[in-house]
């Protein structure tokens, strides 16, 4: 069989590429540039989705954030409702690649790629987010956890696409942040990541979420992390059993980018400044995004 | 096979025969020959194919040539009309922005997709956005600093006026 390519303008005619086996490409950052790097070749059959109109849209409403498949990180990273209410997302999107990439990585391919060192996914996974699967015979929505199964897998069919992500806003006066650890200052992966989402009720925390990032096979919560925090008040001593938690839930790789140990101590460096910014946010601080350079970037 | 596309570049329409998983850097390079454009990791991590669609940094050896149908893109070659230079590239020129010069259409392609943003970028607002272009050299201050001299320029209206001789 030859390679093909189908330019989808509608939703209807890109499930029904997909259901007579198409592959879905957005903005290629992932797909493409992995053909190029030869980790597996281009699919024989694409079929293209960029020119979805209604995917590319963002809607902030009084108590929720709709964003399609092909809103981009640049969108995502300059969007007011995601600044102040999903600061954790801010983060993560302002950091991606290169203004190239930011420009044309999409959040449905970044999800659907499933890296477990992906940007969006802690920041999605701690605020709640789930997304709307379709494909030619239906519909479903699933949470990220429920979706992400694996480096390089999702729950989706492959005859289902992703159209968009939904977050209910959380209360005002929560606090979010995600942080990585990197070498350099762009155009990096994430050696080790965290999330952090918290709110207090007077002066001990009531709510607190927690997730690492290229720690594990999927971005996972650390439910031992979290409850270390609730009902505390996000002090050092807190902080550093969940930092501890998260370190003991880590099971990372050794790779030519950092060793297993070596990721597994940083956990803990991650985890302890992702939580001071969300309780600092949680508690009105203006602490500017990207958090990872703002809680002092390299290893410390 | 082959499929007839459009692609329109630097203004220009070209009708061509597009392999399905062609890049946009292949197609432009070789069936257009507009060489302006580098390849030169080619999997999107040095930045020198860069070009602008609609407007955007894209890296072309990573982006199908099929997906820019229907859309504006511009090489080096269009950032200026023939035989004439952009303020920026007369600016890299001034500064020694230009060793091996491998690295320079895509370094262009990036800042003139900065300088197009509303406000004046700071120093380390133009140094992340050329993160995304290596220069092999490491001739960055001199790039670094052309930026910014065009930066300013366009902000005194005035200013650059004189310095264009209009
Ligand atoms: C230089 C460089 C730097 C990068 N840096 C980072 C980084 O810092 N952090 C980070 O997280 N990522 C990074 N990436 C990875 C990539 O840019 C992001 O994951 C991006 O969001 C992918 O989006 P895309 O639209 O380009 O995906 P594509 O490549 O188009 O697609 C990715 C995968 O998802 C599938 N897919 C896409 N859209 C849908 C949909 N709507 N429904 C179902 N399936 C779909 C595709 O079939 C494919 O399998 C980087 C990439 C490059 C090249």
């Amino acid at each position: 069989m030859s390679a093909s390519l189908r330019v989808a303008s509608t939703v209807e005619e890109a499930v029904h590429e997909l259901a007579a086996g198409a592959r879905p490409v957005a903005g290629g950052t992932d797909l493409v540039v992995g053909a190029r790097q030869g980790k597996a070749p281009l699919p024989q059959r694409l079929v293209a989705i960029h020119r979805i109109e209604k995917l590319r849209r963002i809607a902030a409403h009084d108590q929720s954030l709709r964003m399609g498949a092909l809103v981009t990180h640049a969108e995502l990273a300059a969007n007011p409702t995601v600044r102040s209410r999903l600061t954790a997302l801010a983060d993560a999107c302002v950091i991606v690649g290169s203004h190239a990439t930011r420009a044309f990585g999409t959040i449905g391919g970044n999800l659907m790629n499933a890296s477990p060192a992906m940007e969006t996914g802690g920041p999605l996974l701690c605020l709640d987010a789930t997304v709307a699967l379709r494909s030619a015979s239906g519909a479903r929505r699933v949470g990220i956890a429920e979706l992400l199964a694996g480096p390089g897998q999702t729950t989706a069919a492959p005859d289902e696409l992703l159209e968009e992500v939904y977050v209910a806003l959380p209360p005002t006066d929560t606090g979010s942040s995600y942080v990585r650890l990197e070498y350099r200052r762009a155009m990096e992966i994430a050696v080790v990541g965290a999330t952090a989402v918290i709110r207090f009720d007077g002066d001990r925390i009531a709510h607190a979420r927690v997730a690492i990032t290229a720690l594990a096979p999927t971005i996972r919560r650390v439910p031992d992390a979290e409850a270390a925090l609730v009902g505390s008040d996000a002090g050092t001593e807190a902080a550093q059993i969940a930092a501890r938690a998260v370190a003991a839930a880590s099971e990372p790789i050794s790779d030519i980018r950092a060793s297993s140990r070596y990721r597994t101590a940083m956990a803990t460096v991650v985890a302890r400044r992702a939580i001071a910014v969300a309780a600092a946010r949680a508690k009105g601080e203006d602490i500017p995004v990207p958090a990872s350079t703002a809680s002092g970037g390299g290893p410390r | 096979m082959r499929v007839a596309a459009t692609l329109k570049v630097n203004g220009t329409l070209y009708p061509l025969e597009i392999e399905p998983h062609a890049s946009l850097l292949r197609a432009v390079r070789e069936q257009i020959a507009l060489t302006g454009a580098k390849e030169g990791c080619d999997d999107s991590e040095c930045g020198a194919c860069m070009m602008l669609l609609d407007g955007e940094p894209v890296n072309s050896c990573s982006y199908l040539a099929l997906q820019a149908q229907g859309r504006e893109v511009t090489t080096v070659e269009g950032l200026a009309p023939p035989g004439e230079l952009s303020d920026l590239q007369r600016a890299f020129l001034e500064h020694g922005g230009v060793q091996c010069g491998f690295c320079t259409p895509g370094m262009l392609i990036s800042a003139t997709a900065l300088l197009r943003r509303p406000g004046t970028p700071s120093e380390e607002e133009v140094r992340t956005a050329l993160a995304g272009n290596l220069c092999r050299c490491t001739g960055y201050e001199g790039i670094v600093n052309a930026v910014l001299a065009v930066a300013r320029s366009r902000s005194e209206p005035l200013e650059s006026a004189r310095t264009r001789g209009a």
